[in-house]
């Protein structure tokens, strides 16, 4: 019998099974499993930049716990003989000779002439860093007593790894205690400026209408504002007579009162377009409070994007705070900050003299960039289900 | 389009009586005011001060009426441009404000001029090299002005520009024109002085303006028409300058409104550095003294001044873009 040509192919032998095209390998599994915060963490994770800029942040952060630990000496201590020394070399060979971290003595000669003391190193004393040793005793977390130092100053040597200011404070213990007010101010500004955008944008979004336009037009009038005038009038209503601590709030407040809108607008144009979702009308007749429903249902979809935009805004107010500080309308000393730091460094002697007092910018040059990189790579890894 | 620019003029007016209304809140806040300060000062250095005479001061300048009342008289005043009067000068605010608001408008408007300046070419490249090491190397560029304080780069530029160039370049001009008429030579004075505060204020924006710029451009490299015209042989060059940049340049225009206010908060904080005769030293001086017309007249013309900014560029914008005027309303 002739077979048809066309009628002869392939026929597979195994059994039919109409579900295979349904099952999905291990790998799929895996990622249509995954929640919402895992598949933003895979994103995030191939993003080299921002996660080593989150790394960073994290340890800066982390650092401001044990400030007084890894500063060599304590805020307040001066030391009168060494008044603006400049950066001391760190060495590790004397003549030839490996013997670890070491610095040489330190002394000066006064140039009559120009009034200004001449550092120089005197080669025949040998004084080799000590580290974990015991030095300037500090009160652990106002807890207990302690003089544990990462490193600190050689029997009888001095260690001024950044120089040291006019009144013969050391430059590096100071910008890491310094660490400490101006990564809190921008951490806490972020969050009450967080919770007013959330709140007033989740209204706005939500019940829309005249509510709506009341924010809206808020914001425009505080957006159309320049920042720093602003900024500046408020921090000048702040009494002389306020404790440091109260100023510290007070200026917190004032950068987060400025801030807000962006947030805010973010969250009202998400809301406006969510609230007609269905999920939405169904929580709604099941007779949830607005409350409940933005913050149960709609704000968890967004919050990704708002954590995202909030990491960016914080090196605004980093540099907010360094700014006013710097004219002297900020933080006021006893206070330690970066712009309490630099507003020493106002003067255009400091410049040609004795520039390593401008050092305390490169904290906030670092600062400011590991938050942008990372909220970059947040902005990117927020929308999962892009990719 | 006259109806949509009427509509946003009458949109104006409620946005700047609020902002009004909160300028004088502020710069009533502070307890106490310019006289009881004045007074006080006057009291240390051991002079004998006649209160009928701060009483007569007081009233004339309505120091003792309710805060509704001096607010009414100083927005109404306003209006005919009356601006109040400066107790530290001794002058009507106006007088004291004229020249320097004139002189910030300046530094603001190059200074946007220096952004694009910078900004274009470095975002073009970027787009057109993406992830490339110039692209990367650019971008960090950008960065790295976005991070640097500004009050710190106008210190160092005034040092560096003294020791390399020998000028000295604190103030807008040669200290002989400061009370001369405006002719050639201080005009070309003014510009000699005028780049420093531009870089130093341009640096921050501009980073934040390659940035949009590049990702503008990159939505656009990837539509069809552009890869229609490079099928058709259309050389690379032309291709960009053609049609992409043209559609990306709108949001320059679109960008004044949000640059605006940064501008003008760098041009305050480098003025004081650099002493320039701008808004921003004398407002510190009338903020921290509560000289409270110069004061508030001040944050007023600053917020005036990005409110029109801001308007320039939607008008702008609507011009150039049909698809706005279209849309009537604009959303943003």
């Amino acid at each position: 019998m002739k077979v048809n040509p066309v009628s002869e192919h392939f026929v597979s032998d195994k059994p039919f099974d109409p579900n295979s095209i349904e099952q999905i390998d291990p790998e799929q599994e895996r990622l249509y499993l995954a929640s919402q915060w895992r598949l933003m963490w895979w994103v995030f994770k191939r993003h080299r930049l921002a996660l080593f800029c989150g790394v960073l942040i994290l340890l800066m952060y982390l650092s401001i716990l044990i400030a007084e630990y890894l500063a060599p000496y304590a805020l307040k201590t001066r030391h009168t003989d060494y008044i603006y020394s400049p950066p001391q070399p760190v060495h590790l060979f004397h003549e030839g000779e490996f013997i670890g971290p070491f610095v040489y003595g330190w002394g000066y000669e006064l140039d009559m002439d120009k009034l200004l003391r001449n550092y120089s190193e005197q080669r025949d004393r040998v004084y080799p860093l000590s580290f974990f040793c015991h030095g300037d005793p500090y009160e652990f977390w106002g807890i207990r007593q302690a003089d544990l130092h990462l490193v600190c100053a050689p029997e009888g040597g001095v260690l001024f790894m950044l120089g040291t200011d006019r009144l013969g404070r050391d430059m590096l213990s100071r910008i890491i205690y310094g660490a400490r007010i101006s990564l809190t101010i921008g951490l806490l500004g972020i969050i009450v400026s967080f919770l007013l955008g959330i709140t007033l944008g989740g209204f706005a979004g939500y019940y829309g209408g005249w509510v709506d336009s009341t924010v809206q037009r808020i914001t425009e009038v505080i957006r159309s504002f320049p920042e720093l005038p602003l900024w500046m009038a408020l921090s000048a209503i702040l009494p002389v007579t306020w404790s440091p601590l109260w100023v510290f709030f007070g200026i917190t407040l004032i950068l987060a009162l400025l801030d807000w809108t962006g947030l805010a607008r973010a969250v009202r144009s998400k809301l406006l377009a969510l609230r007609e979702e269905d999920y939405c009308m169904a929580a709604e007749l099941m007779g949830a409070r607005p409350t409940r429903i933005i913050g149960r249902h709609l704000l968890p979809g967004i919050l990704s994007h708002l954590i995202a935009s909030a990491t960016l805004s914080i090196p605004a107010m980093i540099l907010g705070e360094t700014a006013l500080s710097f004219l002297g309308l900020g933080l006021r000393p006893p206070i330690t900050s970066w712009g309490v730091l630099l507003n020493e460094a106002q003067n255009i002697n400091v410049v040609a003299i004795y520039p390593w007092l401008m050092l305390p910018v490169i904290p906030v040059i670092v600062v400011i960039l590991a938050f942008n990189f990372f909220g970059d790579g947040l902005r990117d890894a927020a929308d999962p289900y892009k990719h | 389009m006259a109806y949509y620019i009427g509509r946003r003029l009458l949109l104006m007016i409620p946005t700047l009586i609020v902002i009004s209304f909160i300028i004088f809140v502020i710069i009533q806040l502070p307890p106490g005011d310019y006289l009881e300060s004045y007074v006080a000062e006057l009291e240390s250095q051991g002079e004998s001060v006649d209160p009928g005479q701060i009483a007569a001061l007081r009233s004339q300048y309505g120091l003792d009426e309710p805060f509704l009342v001096q607010y009414l008289t100083w927005s109404t005043g306003m209006l005919h441009g009356d601006f109040g009067y400066s107790f530290e000068y001794g002058l009507p605010v106006t007088e004291v404000v004229g020249d320097r608001l004139f002189l910030t408008v300046i530094i603001s408007l190059c200074t946007i001029l220096f952004t694009w300046l910078i900004a274009f070419p470095i975002g073009m490249y970027s787009a057109t090299h993406q992830y490339s090491w110039g692209d990367y190397g650019l971008t960090l560029l950008g960065f790295l002005g976005l991070a640097t304080p500004n009050f710190l780069l106008a210190l160092v530029m005034l040092y560096f520009a003294n020791v390399t160039f020998g000028i000295s370049i604190g103030g807008l001009m040669d200290p002989q024109y400061l009370d001369a008429d405006w002719s050639w030579d201080k005009l070309m004075s003014v510009l000699q002085h005028l780049w420093i505060p531009v870089i130093v204020i341009g640096t921050s924006g501009t980073a934040a303006m390659i940035r949009r710029l590049r990702a503008n451009l990159l939505d656009e490299l990837h539509k069809p028409y552009v890869v229609t015209g490079r099928a058709k042989g259309v050389p690379p060059f032309r291709l960009l300058v053609k049609y992409p940049l043209r559609v990306s340049l709108n949001f320059f225009i679109a960008d004044i409104g949000s640059m605006l206010p940064s501008i003008i908060s760098g041009a305050e904080i480098v003025a004081v550095v650099l002493s320039l005769p701008t808004t921003g030293p004398i407002l510190i001086a009338a903020l921290q003294s509560q000289d409270m017309y110069l004061a508030g007249s001040f944050l007023m013309f600053l917020a005036l001044l990005t409110v029109i900014g801001v308007l320039v560029s939607d008008i702008a914008l609507a011009l150039l873009d049909p698809r706005i005027r279209l849309e009537g309303v604009r959303t943003s």
